[in-house]
């Protein structure tokens, strides 16, 4: 019989971690601070829309770009947030998560085979890399580093690029450093991105999760920069929304179309009882965002801060629901105290090697859990990083 | 500050003020001082305990009791307000907009013991007009908490 496997599929790195996550998996009564979703309930008036969807029967497909009706609150909530505006009817489509949207669009922007290169900055969400190579591009990592808060600088972009940069990956606030871009740092790449001609995709799914007091800001806001610029979002992470699988891209018309083709013919639309769901957020969640994001940013103060009193280092995260302890000192690879730590004290957190090998020497520990659950975990965790440090010595 | 150490408080009154400082990012000597300010301004009226007794072997009976009234020259409905809230087993009297005039929620430990003391002690009141009693059948929330059982995390144990 022929191979029926893709060689292209085949060699695409599976998830490092697998081995450590069935570990976890047979281990009940491990508390996890592993999950990069947020633990609250999705707010009860959007899901009694979806319910409410559901019993008028609205369970037909809905248009390719997703309802207008969304696209246009979408338009709304982007420009009263965010200071973007995008045409609903041509610069919007709807899809199945922010992660289908990085999908299509490195399909719809990458001619495969040509050597085409998308800058793709570590740690990061797991997605980039081989979506990029999936759709025929050629990855090139940029290897963020602690003493820069993890965050993006002019220097490393410009040592990135070649005649072959076609895209920049900006994945801000950053899963799973806790990293953000502030205005400052985003000045400082725009004029490099404008001059060598390079578009960006901008994840900005933890948005809403931004713990500054100027709040987050979009590339797609400065100047030069709109139509050089697709922009991801969606409601997993500001609404509590997960599991509705809805996110959306924003960007110039000539490449929403391509996408939307791409879509048309893989996915055809964005589940229906979602996309009404979706509308009553933006409509009446602002309010829920900032509860959610209040109650996030008491338990990032009080990690960071029981983090400090244990002597780990750990720069000051200002965005999504993770911090990003350094675990150098211990002489063990994130692996290794990873497992250590769950076989001893029953804890489970991801190593930061998961996100690119420049997450060695790092942990991604999510505060998406109650104050309770994470009081119990750091217990743990204490007299297993005093119990290190006294064996070493 | 205030707002956010009132929103924590009301849920957890139990905290301690180490970690309530950390977590609005502010000085525990600010908190301190502003939670003393506060309570003697009396915006903190207490710190009590969220129970259902419905879980325990005790008996308690509870009853909503609609109340009307003729409101007194000069004093409004303020006097008899304050004769029905100074009986222990009131806990609570509001004074409403439409329909009949004070809302008094009564806990007793019987039906016995709340209807003598509404046909007694109310309805005989100079002012009371007219009464109408409804008990409570079973409590789901209360004081912004379900009471029903507490809620398991059903997520996958890793989500990178």
């Amino acid at each position: 019989m022929r191979d029926p496997l893709s060689a292209t599929t085949v060699a695409l790195k599976p998830s490092g971690i697998r081995k450590f996550f069935d570990v976890v998996n047979e281990m009940p009564d491990a508390i996890s601070l592993g999950v990069g979703e947020p633990d609250f309930d999705t707010p009860w008036h959007i899901r009694e829309e979806g319910i409410f969807s559901l019993e008028k029967g609205r369970t037909f497909y809905t248009s390719n770009s997703g309802l207008m009706e969304l696209r246009k609150e979408i338009d709304a909530y982007l420009s009263r947030r965010f200071n973007v505006s995008y045409d609903p009817k041509s610069e919007m489509l709807i899809t199945v998560g922010g992660s289908e949207a990085i999908d299509m669009a490195f399909r719809a922007m990458i001619n495969p085979g040509e050597g085409e290169e998308i800058i793709i900055p570590q740690p990061s969400y797991v997605s980039y890399e081989p979506c990029a190579i999936l759709a025929g591009a050629k990855p090139v990592i940029i290897d963020l580093k602690a003493e820069n808060d993890f965050r993006l600088t002019a220097d490393e972009l410009k040592a990135a690029i070649t005649d072959k940069t076609k895209i920049l990956v900006l994945p801000f606030p950053n899963n799973p450093t806790g990293a953000v871009m502030e205005k400052e740092d985003l000045e400082a790449i725009v004029p490099i991105l404008v001059e060598n001609d390079i578009y960006v995709l901008s994840d900005e799914i933890y948005a809403e999760l931004t713990y500054t007091d100027r709040g987050h800001v979009t590339i797609a806001s400065m100047p030069g920069m709109r139509e050089r610029t697709i922009l991801i979002n969606g409601f997993s992470k500001a609404y509590a929304m997960t599991g509705w699988r809805l996110g959306y891209a924003c960007g110039p018309s000539n490449i929403i179309a391509q996408m939307t083709k791409i879509h048309q013919y893989a996915i055809m639309c964005a589940p229906t009882t979602s996309q009404y769901a979706a509308i009553e957020a933006l409509r009446n969640g602002d309010d829920d965002v900032a509860e959610m994001r209040d109650a996030y940013n008491q338990r990032r103060r009080y990690l960071i801060n029981t983090f400090k009193k244990m002597g780990l280092p750990c720069f000051e995260p200002f965005g999504a629901f993770y911090i990003f302890p350094c675990i150098k000192e211990f002489g063990l690879s994130s692996d290794e105290f990873a497992t250590r730590l769950l076989m001893e004290e029953k804890v489970a957190v991801v190593p930061g090697t998961a996100f690119g090998d420049s997450g060695e020497g790092f942990l991604r520990i999510s505060y998406a859990y109650s104050m309770e659950a994470l009081k119990e975990a750091l217990g743990r965790i204490e007299p297993f990083v005093n119990r290190l440090r006294e064996n070493k010595q | 500050m205030r707002e956010e150490i009132l929103r924590i408080l009301e849920r957890n009154s139990r905290i301690g003020i180490d970690e309530l400082a950390i977590r609005i990012g502010a000085d525990e000597v600010a908190v301190a001082n502003e939670i003393k300010a506060m309570e003697e301004e009396g915006i903190i009226c207490g710190y009590h305990t969220m129970i259902d007794w419905e879980k325990t072997t005790i008996e308690t009976v509870s009853a909503l009791i609609e109340v009307s009234v003729t409101p007194q020259r000069g004093q409004g409905f303020d006097s008899i307000a304050e004769r029905i809230y100074n009986y222990p087993e009131v806990q609570a009297v509001y004074l409403m907009s439409s329909g009949y005039d004070l809302l008094v929620n009564m806990e007793g430990k019987t039906l016995k013991e709340v209807a003598s003391f509404v046909s007694d002690k109310l309805s005989t009141l100079d002012s009371v007009v007219g009464t109408a009693t409804h008990f409570v059948l079973r409590k789901y929330k209360d004081h912004g908490t379900i009471l029903a059982k507490k809620k398991t995390d059903e997520r996958e144990k890793f989500v990178l």
